[in-house]
């Protein structure tokens, strides 16, 4: 019953985007004008009805109805609640549904509340975005249904692989998906004022809170995903260059830029083309990501993952979403004029040259990440992984963050680089400095040594904005850009310092023995066995002392699951307010010894940390702008309250 | 299912998927010991990182712990405390597995594009950038 | 609008929508001819590698190359007790051993025990079996897995590779190969 009601909403939902395609068409051209006041309703209702059909699922696998073959397929009775609440979206079928769920409630919710705009740039908006919703629920309806029962329901469910039974990815997902979806609002944005040619401050004051919103799950998304890579794998990397991670790094990097060229434009009504291009290729990054990871296609090492048919329908709404999109950017954005022009060295120019950069290095990211592909159509196999994507990355990103350490000082339209020279000069000495010193030690790499100078630098440079400013009446959004920038800063350092100065143990000891790593002693005190819910495991009960300090007991676990037999190492980690030392328990050999893994790893948290700053400089940032939108309408209600007074 | 999963493990990074039962033989000499030579290990560390897996799915054989990957690693350390040079054993692979093997990919006929791309998009850059900027005199 | 304002020259607009249709051709080609698995070795044409392997088993002797340049085609397999596939694979190499050919087996990463057991089960095409517990032959062959057999001729030189186990209906192509390998 639940799983027909579910999809009767999503089949509903369909019809209202349909309706909403055609009702703001026809209104935009004029032929019914009257159908325009349904356009906003009829997107209200339909993120409603898909949220609806979502909340279906999510009924059906908290209940774990095996009469649907998807819950049958992914779930489990005897499962943790919270796991199958996750089972939900950790499937493709369920994701696909979170997916339009999202996007119809951000059309929604833009239907609701965005009245700054001219009613027909709203309409193409809402229109567009329809257009790219049918996409996804006829994917849905037709090859990808959810609620699909079977002829004979299951007796027990298939469950669920244990590795994917963690706390942090169960939501690790829909985090990123609020990111990748969220940059669809921005991409309707663009088509509508690419239609409507309404481009100006207005369009870009009415774009960014969603992109900024998008911008923040997606920061907290690869944040969260690259700790739990760290942690979860045993191996202390953070970061591996791998098609899935890179199909979430490049609509981030198109996010960032898109953040950056609406400010032009917000603020000095500059970078039109730009900011719309910016648009539609943020969105289509998502799209993109999502096709390579859904298809399997990059991954196809593995015959199995590739699934022809559905990778093609993906493929084809790709190609008429994102063709018709930049089709429409070919042949309108030529009349929708760059806007005011500005120097070299002024605030535009600053985010002119990092837009230039960051798009510099997401085209190193697609490229590298696609090259695979290509070279398998020419006939040879390569591999493209981090002894390309560091040094190429690095060409841009290193000119980016020196740019990043001026542009906040410079005024808008034009300014020159005397006039902040003064105020470099701190930062600068600060990176001379360290950059002697790190020359001096030798044994670093390059990359290592080009962050570790400049990453200091960079956290200083990036507070003065905040000088001879009232710290009280800084307006948010400064705040947020200070933030955020210092938070790159920090992370830089974090990762500088991982490559620069981590050092690694592998051991084979007996329980007694003592090992030391970086400024470490750590000792094997005893192995335990140890059971969970769903799993048996040794732990190794070990001491660590800093420095000759006090000894902290860590416990990493070599664990089996049994259903299905696997073996997972969960690593021990201790955190200083100067790096982490990580542990990882290996096999006992046939000699009695015991494998360890032992790392020292100076100031790795700062990667994560610099992470979730740049995340809190956005949530400031928008929050800022929000609040003075809402001061605003409240205000302009006011006098429009007043002057109805007065007429009367 | 198997799709799925195989997807979600590599969201999850948890790339070794070898469709085979594990064998019971120790991990050779040098899969989980260091060289004692601290300039060595640093060397064959370096290289391990940028030497693909080839049982795995995307993955170096320093992040392994399939025994193939371990038996790679072997031979790296092996040959690195023989006074083999890094690139010389990477060419050794190369030779026998062709360019899959490593992550550091060569400039051939075949991945010219990898290298000259990135200058296409400087150039590109520096083009679009030229015709945003006004001369100040100008804008008064 | 402001007087002369810099414009977007028209090809770079186009820019954007072409990179993207080379994307869409590019992935389209991968989705219709899907890559295979295989990392097929780049030893083929080439003169085995130096090896000596001890023997596997007490009544079978070890492998070196040098064995292999008999002047007659011979089969080299790469297998493993371990290994699932490889087992699927026995009764083929059996049915290839009765028809005449020569196969000789590198155990990777075996227990003799193990090893002795399986030979037992599956039958021992094998005239010499080596015992590679560190996969070093199997690195110096350019195989990145099992099993895997390959063709040597008769003057030691690789001349074919078979990724993953031989089925019932390739025999003939394996025979095949060691006839051209012959010639």
């Amino acid at each position: 019953m639940i799983a027909e009601l579910g999809l009767a909403a999503l089949w509903l939902a369909a019809a209202l985007a349909v309706l909403q395609l055609v009702a703001g068409s026809l209104a935009l051209s004029g032929k019914a004008q009257g159908l325009g006041g349904v356009v906003r309703p009829v997107a209200m209702v339909q993120g409603g009805l898909a949220l609806l059909s979502f909340a279906a699922l999510i009924v059906l696998f908290c209940q774990t109805d095996l009469s649907v073959k998807l819950v049958a397929l992914n779930s489990h009775s005897a499962k943790p609640l919270i796991y199958k609440l996750a089972g939900t979206w950790g499937n493709h079928e369920g994701s696909m549904l979170l997916w339009v769920t999202v996007m119809g409630l951000a059309g929604g919710f833009v239907a609701l509340v965005e009245r700054r705009l001219p009613e027909a740039t709203m309409l193409a908006t809402l229109a567009g975005q329809a257009f790219v919703s049918i996409g996804f629920y006829a994917f849905l309806l037709m090859s990808s249904n959810p609620f699909e029962r079977l002829p004979q329901p299951a007796i027990e469910g298939q469950g669920l692989n244990p590795l994917l039974q963690d706390i942090g990815l169960a939501f690790h997902p829909p985090t990123l998906y609020l990111g990748y979806v969220g940059l669809s609002v921005a991409f309707s944005f663009a088509i509508g004022a690419l239609i409507t040619r309404e481009v100006g401050p207005a369009f870009a004051r009415a774009m960014r809170p969603w992109v900024m919103g998008a911008w923040i799950f997606l920061t907290i998304g690869i944040t969260a995903g690259s700790y739990w890579a760290y942690y979860e794998l045993g191996w202390g990397g953070w970061w591996f260059w791998d098609p899935v991670e890179n199909a979430s790094l490049m609509p981030w990097l198109a996010a960032t830029a898109l953040l950056h060229s609406a400010s032009v434009l917000a603020a000095r009504n500059a970078l039109r083309a730009w900011t719309i291009m910016l648009g539609v290729v943020a969105f289509s990054m998502s799209m993109v990501g999502t096709f390579l990871v859904r298809s399997g296609i990059l991954t196809s090492v593995h015959a199995f993952a590739v699934d022809p048919e559905r990778g093609t329908f993906i493929l084809a709404l790709l190609a008429i979403n994102i063709g018709a999109a930049l089709l429409l950017f070919a042949l309108r954005a030529a009349t929708v004029t760059e806007g005011e022009r500005f120097t070299v060295t002024s605030r535009e120019g600053a985010l002119v040259f990092n837009n230039v950069m960051l798009t510099g290095i997401l085209g190193i990211v697609l490229v590298g990440t696609l090259y695979p592909l290509l070279a398998e159509a020419m006939g040879s196999k390569v591999s493209v992984g981090p002894p390309y994507f560091n040094p190429a990355g690095a060409i841009f990103a290193v000119p980016m963050l020196v740019v990043l350490a001026v542009g906040p000082l410079l005024r808008w339209r034009r300014d020159s680089f005397s006039r902040v020279r003064g105020q470099l000069l701190l930062p600068l000495l600060l990176a001379l400095g360290l950059a002697a010193g790190v020359a001096f030690n030798r044994g670093i790499d390059l990359l290592p040594a080009i962050g570790l100078a400049l990453a200091p630098a960079l956290m200083l440079a990036s507070l003065l904005p905040l000088r001879a400013r009232s710290l009280m009446r800084t307006p948010l959004p400064i705040w947020g850009m200070v933030v955020a920038h210092f938070g790159m800063g920090v992370a830089l350092f974090g990762m500088a310092s991982d490559s620069a100065f981590s050092t690694e143990r592998l051991v084979a000891v007996y329980v007694g023995d003592n090992v030391g790593v970086g400024p470490w002693q750590v000792r094997l005190d005893r192995i335990e066995p140890v059971a969970g819910p769903n799993w048996t495991a040794l732990e190794a009960k070990m001491l660590a002392s800093y420095d000759g300090g006090a000894a902290v007991e860590i416990d990493p676990q070599a664990r089996n699951f049994w259903a299905p037999p696997q073996q997972t190492a969960e690593s021990a980690l201790l955190t200083r307010w100067n790096g982490q030392l990580y542990a990882v328990l290996g096999e006992q050999g046939e000699d009695g010894r015991w494998q360890l893994r032992l790392w020292w790893k100076p100031f790795v948290p700062m990667i994560w940390l610099g992470g979730l700053l740049i995340a809190l400089g956005g949530v400031l940032a928008l929050f800022g702008r929000v609040a003075s939108d809402v001061r605003r309408v409240i205000a302009r209600d006011k006098i429009a309250y007043r002057r109805q007074k007065q007429g009367r | 299912m198997i799709r799925l999963l195989s997807l979600l493990l590599l969201a999850l990074g948890a790339l070794a998927a070898p469709l085979q039962a594990d064998d019971r033989l120790p991990p050779a000499p040098y899969a989980y010991r260091q060289l004692d030579n601290p300039v060595q290990e640093q060397k064959a560390q370096a290289l391990m990182e940028t030497l693909r897996c080839l049982v795995c799915q995307g993955q170096s054989i320093a992040d392994s712990d399939a025994p193939m990957a371990g038996d790679m690693r072997n031979q790296v350390r092996q040959r690195i405390a023989a006074g083999e040079e890094p690139e010389a054993i990477r060419q050794w692979l190369i030779e026998r597995y062709g360019d899959y093997v490593s992550y550091a990919p060569r400039i051939t006929a075949s991945t010219w594009p990898l290298f000259v791309l990135p200058l296409a998009i400087l150039v590109l850059a520096f083009l679009l950038l030229r015709r945003r900027f006004a001369a100040p005199e100008k804008l008064s | 609008m402001n007087e002369g304002a810099p414009r977007t020259s028209r090809w770079a607009l186009w820019l954007p929508l072409a990179v993207f249709g080379l994307f869409v051709a590019l992935v389209l080609y991968g989705l219709l001819r899907p890559a295979s698995r295989d990392i097929p070795s780049t030893m083929i044409g080439k003169p085995l590698p130096a090896f000596d392997l001890p023997a596997a088993q007490p009544d079978r002797p070890g492998l070196a190359q040098a064995n292999m340049a008999t002047g007659k085609p011979r089969l080299l397999n790469i297998f493993a007790s371990w290994c699932i596939p490889c087992a699927a694979e026995a009764p083929q190499l059996g049915e290839l051993a009765r028809l005449g050919v020569e196969i000789d087996g590198i155990a990777i990463r075996d227990h003799r025990e193990d090893l002795a057991a399986f030979l037992a089960r599956y039958g021992n095409p094998y005239a010499r079996i080596g015992a590679d517990d560190v996969s070093a032959v199997q690195l110096a062959m350019g195989s990145s897995g099992v099993p895997e057999t390959f063709v040597i001729d008769g003057k030691g030189t690789i001349r074919y590779q078979h990724i993953g186990d031989i089925r019932a209906d390739q025999i003939p192509m394996i025979l095949q190969k060691l006839q051209e390998a012959g010639q």
